[in-house]
């Protein structure tokens, strides 16, 4: 039906203003999300390019060479850095899995509470202040910087996420699980150990290693805990190398050999890094509990 | 029930090994600490104000353009994408960013962001450093914007659909339903990844004591080199020789630990409410 003598309805130039708008502020928020992510991508294989190309089977074998020479690896720093890391593991898992299980538990009373706060307390302590304390308990004590300190540094870092991560996985297994073994007779700390524990192994792991990624990478509270050596050694009171500080040493410095020898180390950690969290997703998206 | 007993233990722990091993310089600073405007070793005259103001306007500057970009990554993977293939890039590439090391940031920053922050300087005509404070914050905002950005898409999406609908329905424009309806919705919950990314900020001390150029005199010049907190314990706790000098920097260590628990916990709340709701 037509009405006649009518023209067709307008479009009122004040919604096609407001159409326009609309198409201005998606591209703006396309623009700024660019900016925001592909330089660093672009960089990120900058590294990787140059990295690789500055690493060959000498570079992860050998030691460092004496300024001047000409070659020279990193091998120390790859051996300090896994040490260190196994250190403050062995350290943080035992009692970060412990507290993750009492918050899971008990995390509704007022203890669990306190805990709660505290833990994401330490979780918000910036790691240079982390190395000091290390620095107070062992370093001063004993008189020299040494692996052991700086382990226990990154094992301060490690132990609220392991922490927080036990707890959220722990509180994802279904209550039947547990009622089913406590019924059966089992003794609450067994039924926490056999049946709890198993069930949530996965994401235990992934909480781990997660906190494994962020630890390895860690600089500032090595400087003067773990302090760096340029000479291999496997003795956790020694000073001992590790990749990140090897990094800022030779990326600080004047010299284009170091700095080449620089972003070797720098692609060498990204490797292990980035490895570990791609590890990790995986591992959450392909073991993820399912009742 | 031992585990949890035990890191309440480790933090007051932590909190008083601080207290104690700084009580020299405590008691050799007095205020003047926080009020002064002076670090000088040779004089042992330990004065964090410096400091402190080098900590905040990094941090601030550095908020200001993380917020910004981060608004912009939250609206678009937590309402113009929040499925498919460039959603799925979109957020590995912000989860790639959120795991490399400070250090290599630090790298990066030395090697892309001193020159570029060096051309813009000779353009408009300021001393051509490079290092400063404001390539730090430029740096520190690349570097917390993964975690406030993933924040803010979840913050986002935690806005209910009825309420977007409504809008739609009433006939606003998508980009007038997110300013007029999502972003005031989810407004208190962007404030506290913004305060937890803030937490971050302050902390950070690699990357910013690689690009800031450590000059430990009084400045709001932005351009210029200054230090922060963080940076100025990094470069000094190891060659610190006296005890009111080392007890200074562990009192620095002390008032950095303060202040980003305060944060955090400000943060914690404001987020926490917001998921409760």
């Amino acid at each position: 039906m037509r009405r006649s003598g009518a023209s067709p309805p307008r479009i009122d130039s004040g919604v096609a203003a407001r159409v326009r708008g609309d198409f201005a502020f998606r591209g703006l928020v396309l623009v700024l999300s660019l900016i925001a992510t592909i330089p660093l991508l672009l960089i990120l294989a900058f590294i990787i390019v140059r990295g690789a190309s500055s690493i060959n089977w000498q570079f992860i074998t050998e030691l460092p060479k004496p300024m001047g020479e000409p070659g020279g690896g990193i091998s120390n720093a790859i051996v300090g850095t896994l040490l260190l890391v196994v250190i403050a593991t062995v350290v943080s898992v035992p009692l970060g899995v412990i507290a993750g299980i009492f918050l899971s538990e008990r995390g509704k009373s007022r203890l669990g509470s306190v805990v709660r706060i505290s833990v994401e307390t330490l979780m918000g302590i910036p790691s240079i202040v982390l190395g000091i304390v290390a620095y107070v308990w062992i370093v001063r004590p004993m008189g020299h910087f040494s692996a052991l300190s700086g382990g226990l540094s990154l094992a301060m870092i490690m132990l609220p996420v392991i922490t927080l991560s036990t707890e959220e996985t722990l509180l994802m297994i279904p209550v039947t699980l547990r009622e089913a073994a406590l019924a059966l007779g089992v003794s609450y700390p067994r039924t926490i150990m056999r049946v709890i524990l198993p069930a949530g192994m996965s994401g235990i792991i992934t909480g781990v290693l997660l906190a494994v990624a962020r630890s390895a990478g860690e600089t500032a509270p090595l400087l003067f805990t773990a302090f760096g050596n340029p000479f291999m050694t496997v003795n956790i009171f020694k000073p001992m190398a590790s990749l990140p500080q090897t990094i800022f040493n030779y990326a600080t410095s004047p010299y284009p050999e170091w700095q080449s020898l620089a972003w070797g180390a720098a692609f060498v950690l990204l490797v292990i890094v980035l490895t570990l969290n791609v590890v990790t997703k995986l591992v959450t998206s392909r073991w993820k509990i399912q009742f | 029930m031992l585990g949890g007993i035990a890191v309440s233990v480790l933090l007051i722990a932590i909190f008083f090994s601080l207290l104690l091993s700084s009580r020299s310089a405590l008691v050799a600073n007095g205020f003047r600490f926080l009020t002064g405007a002076t670090w000088d070793p040779v004089t042992d005259t330990f004065q964090s104000l410096p400091f402190v103001i080098g900590t905040l306007l990094t941090s601030l500057v550095a908020l200001v353009i993380a917020t910004v970009l981060s608004l912009a990554l939250g609206v678009l993977m937590g309402e113009y994408f929040r499925s498919g293939l460039f959603a799925g890039i979109m957020r590995t590439a912000v989860e790639l960013l959120a795991g490399i090391p400070s250090v290599v940031y630090g790298f990066i920053g030395l090697f892309f962001f001193v020159p570029a922050v060096r051309v813009i300087q000779t353009a408009i005509g300021a001393p051509p450093y490079g290092v400063g404070i404001f390539t730090s914050a430029l740096l520190l905002a690349f570097m917390i914007l993964p975690y406030s950005a993933s924040i803010g898409r979840e913050m986002i999406s935690l806005v209910p659909a009825d309420l977007k609908e409504a809008a739609l329905s009433l006939g606003a424009t998508p980009s007038e339903t997110i300013w007029k309806v999502t972003l005031p919705y989810a407004r208190s919950g962007i404030l506290g990844g913004v305060l937890l990314s803030l937490g971050r900020a302050l902390g950070e001390t690699m990357a910013v004591t690689m690009v800031i150029g450590n000059s430990n005199s009084l400045t709001f010049d932005i351009l210029g080199p200054g230090n922060t907190m963080a940076s100025v314990i990094a470069n000094e706790f190891s060659e610190a020789s006296s005890n009111v000098y080392l007890g200074s920097l562990i009192e620095i260590a002390l008032l950095l630990f303060v202040i980003s628990t305060l944060i955090n916990i400000a943060g914690k709340i404001v987020v926490n409410r917001m998921a409760a709701v």
